[in-house]
């Protein structure tokens, strides 16, 4: 009925700026990340070296024919880079005319442009020029600093050349913290995910049926979800502090315990016999407790759409309710469950926030995300940062590809 | 005989959790919000507990009959009384826990008059309470953080050092020191400026993502075009790309490009991680959108950006209120990319 091409054409106009967006914000800066995990690039090395130049003027009380000393300094901004073909410009008063200036420099209607070949690492020189006032010099009007001189100069950019090498790879793997850590961002992943489903069962399961005050419960249950992160870690981290906190002032005011608890600096307590990672438990709880009403709200919708028929001949046959949440309930509710877990397993993966606020990565909490930052801004490394990063992005993409194997179908409910 | 056990067994733990739970959660409610005092909770809760639940199942064995309120009201003082003596337990938590009594008391009336106290009947008793003591749980451990967030907000740093586990709300101030942290953060820590920035940032976020979103999802939806099961499937792929892997580079190009400390690196990110979503969610409401009704306009001549314009965004009011609802909760709670930018 209608012309296809014509539709199609539509569709693409329609969606290229999506998708170009999209490419340049998502797509483009995982190459960059790819193209960064190759190269050694220091924080410090972001800014590229420039010439810095200043300009001063030497002589004081100028008549009509003096000399006027200005003194320019010349510096390159890198203290290990050198940097070529420095050219500079600089508007010079009209009332003044050159007399003696540095080798390079010439001046041609009131501009003044020198041009080197290269500056050499902490270059730094003052250079003075003579210029002479011109006979109809005003000094009511004169400003020598008449612009600000600009520098353009050529430098090895480490970001955009093509040396590579493998060496930020090599200093992630020989640490014996990144094997520590993906085993940590593991464990979380996991239990957090299986904590956040247990609850959200339970929350549902509540919930499910019809009794006063229901839509009450079903918007408070949301609370932990829709708040700001930074809020919530912030007040968890309040209740457990060790000395001002709620928690250890509640239980040593009870005498449950007679000196405070650090539960967010306690990497291992003995646990019957074995080390338990007592902080990362805690975050574990913390991320449960802030999404399983994510899971809450998938399996409540599930729960209703599963036919009441089910549970009426199950009752005619004498089925408990205990054997009809697991005969009935469980086996329908699984789909979407393993859609969940690895949906929460993926995001949980990819977590900063959380833990960074909740602890920072101390105490045996340092997930892979965490050890991203710490590489980047405490150790100013961004190559051995983006190699981290490329490593979360290979197992993520594992993953994913699981997740795609698993969830195409209901992904299209 | 077995079934009497059980039911020794189900009074035992139900007197035992909700006890507990009200030991705390009463206390929170009625004596902390009001009065400014310490919470206590008793180490011996579980000894009284225990007393109470013997105490019940004394009287079933003995009387076998539907325990009637009056006896457990007068059970409830008795061993109130002790406890008061002890000064273990105050008039407020003996009022909360009769009542509580009595109203579970009636709950159950139902299932213990039934000659044969079944399996079944038990199972569905035993339920009951569970789910009620699990919302009370639920609704404690939401409730609780926000609520010690609140509470602590009305207090200076004197008070909260002093008495951490002070829960009670202020009532006694006089205005100005009730919402004096209020009143520092907006004059002395430039909250509102943080707040308008906030405020900016979001709104753009959603017009820009719902400006891009709108017209793809419409196209990912409707129309026929090749490679379309392609960008529907890869739309959801794009949500799970962790942030931490996009921060380091836009970190760099931004640094690079001179506007990483602006609020429009933030404007230029935050649509860019919301437009999947977004378009996700319109494109299953467009699909929920009859289709003849588009038919018809295009049959009476209408042109398909009319078609959008005319039909479909009209319809679809409630679904785009709910996705910028839902971009803008996404762009207001954002962390990292914030926190990078700008450090």
């Amino acid at each position: 009925m209608f012309n296809l091409n014509k539709e199609a054409k539509l569709a693409y106009t329609m969606l290229i700026p999506t998708i170009s967006i999209v490419f340049l914000i998502i797509l483009f800066p995982i190459f960059g990340n790819f193209w960064l995990s190759f190269k050694e690039v220091k924080l410090g090395d972001l800014r590229a070296p420039q010439p810095i130049i200043k300009e001063k003027l030497k002589t004081k009380d100028i008549e009509p024919g003096d000399d006027i000393l200005i003194e320019y300094r010349f510096k390159n901004s890198s203290q290990k880079k050198p940097i070529f073909n420095i050219e500079i410009t600089d508007k010079i008063s009209k009332f003044i005319s050159p007399v003696e200036i540095a080798e390079g420099c010439s001046v041609n209607n009131n501009l003044l442009s020198c041009y080197f070949e290269e500056w050499k690492p902490k270059y730094n020189e003052k250079i003075i020029f003579k210029f002479k006032a011109n006979d109809n010099f005003e000094i009511d009007n004169f400003n020598p600093k008449e612009s600000k001189p600009r520098g353009v100069a050529d430098a090895d950019n480490i970001l955009t050349n093509l040396k590579f090498s493998l060496k930020n790879f090599q200093k992630i793997l020989q640490k014996n913290e990144t094997i520590e850590n993906i085993k940590v961002t593991f464990l979380y992943s996991f239990f957090a995910t299986i904590g956040a489903l247990l609850l959200g069962i339970s929350a549902a399961l509540l919930l499910e049926k019809n009794f006063l005050g229901k839509g009450f419960f079903r918007g408070l249950f949301l609370f932990p979800f829709v708040s700001p992160v930074i809020a919530v870690a912030f007040t968890w981290v309040y209740i457990l502090d060790p000395f001002k906190g709620f928690l250890n002032n509640y239980l040593l005011n009870n005498e449950f315990i007679s000196e405070p608890i650090f539960f967010l600096g306690l990497k291992k307590v003995d646990f019957l016999g074995f080390d338990f990672p007592f902080t990362l438990f805690i975050v574990i709880l913390f991320e449960s407790w802030r999404y399983f009403p994510l899971a809450f709200l998938f399996i409540l919708a599930r729960l209703q759409a599963i036919p009441k028929d089910l549970y009426e001949a199950s009752d005619i046959d004498g089925a408990t309710r205990i054997q009809q949440f697991f005969y009935i309930t469980l086996p329908q509710l699984l789909g979407v469950i393993s859609l969940l877990f690895i949906l929460r397993f993926i995001w949980n993966f990819n977590k900063f926030e959380d833990i960074f606020l909740l602890t920072g990565g101390n105490a045996g909490t340092r997930t892979l995300t965490v050890q991203v930052y710490d590489e980047a801004f405490a150790l100013s490394n961004m190559g051995t940062a983006s190699s981290v990063a490329v490593l979360i992005f290979i197992l993520l993409a594992i993953f994913v590809f699981i997740h795609q194997k698993i969830a195409p179908k209901d992904i299209e409910e | 005989m077995t079934n009497n056990i059980y039911q020794f067994f189900f009074i035992y733990l139900y007197s035992i959790i909700t006890l507990f739970l009200l030991a705390v959660i009463g206390d929170f409610v009625s004596i902390s919000i009001f009065l400014s005092k310490n919470i206590f909770i008793y180490k011996n809760i579980f000894l009284y507990c225990f007393l109470y639940a013997v105490c019940f199942f004394a009287i079933r064995i003995i009387i076998t009959t539907q325990v009637s309120n009056i006896f457990i009201f007068i059970i409830s003082l008795t061993l109130s009384y002790f406890f008061l003596i002890n000064k273990e337990i105050n008039a407020y938590q003996i009022l909360i826990i009769i009542s509580v009594f009595i109203a579970f008391n009636l709950l159950l009336q139902k299932y213990f008059t039934a000659k044969n106290f079944s399996n079944f009947l038990f199972e569905v008793s035993f339920l009951k309470f569970l789910k009620t003591n699990s919302l009370i749980f639920f609704s404690f451990i939401i409730i609780f953080p926000f609520y010690l967030m609140f509470v602590s907000s009305l207090k200076s740093q004197m008070v909260l050092l002093q008495n951490p586990t002070d829960l009670s709300i202020p009532f006694f101030y006089s205005i100005s020191d009730f919402f004096s942290s209020y009143i520092a953060v907006i004059t002395q820590y430039n909250f509102l400026n943080f707040a308008l920035n906030s405020t900016i940032v979001s709104f753009v976020t959603v017009f820009v993502s719902l400006f891009f979103s709108i017209p793809g999802a419409y196209a990912v939806a409707r129309l026929r075009f090749t490679g379309r099961s392609k960008i529907s499937s890869s739309i959801l792929i794009i949500y799970m790309v962790p942030a931490i892997v996009l921060v380091i580079p836009l970190y760099v190009i931004f640094s690079q490009l001179g506007f990483r400390n602006s609020l429009f690196s933030l404007m230029i990110v935050y649509p860019a991680t919301t437009i999947p979503v977004a378009l996700y969610m319109l494109q299953g409401y467009f699909k929920g959108i009859p289709y003849e009704l588009e038919e018809s306009a295009l049959i009476d001549g209408c042109s398909r950006i009319g078609v959008i314009l005319r039909i479909t965004l009209p319809l679809s009011v409630p679904a785009i209120l709910s996705v910028s609802l839902y971009v803008f909760m996404i762009a207001w709670n954002e962390f990292l990319f914030a926190f990078m930018f700008f450090r």
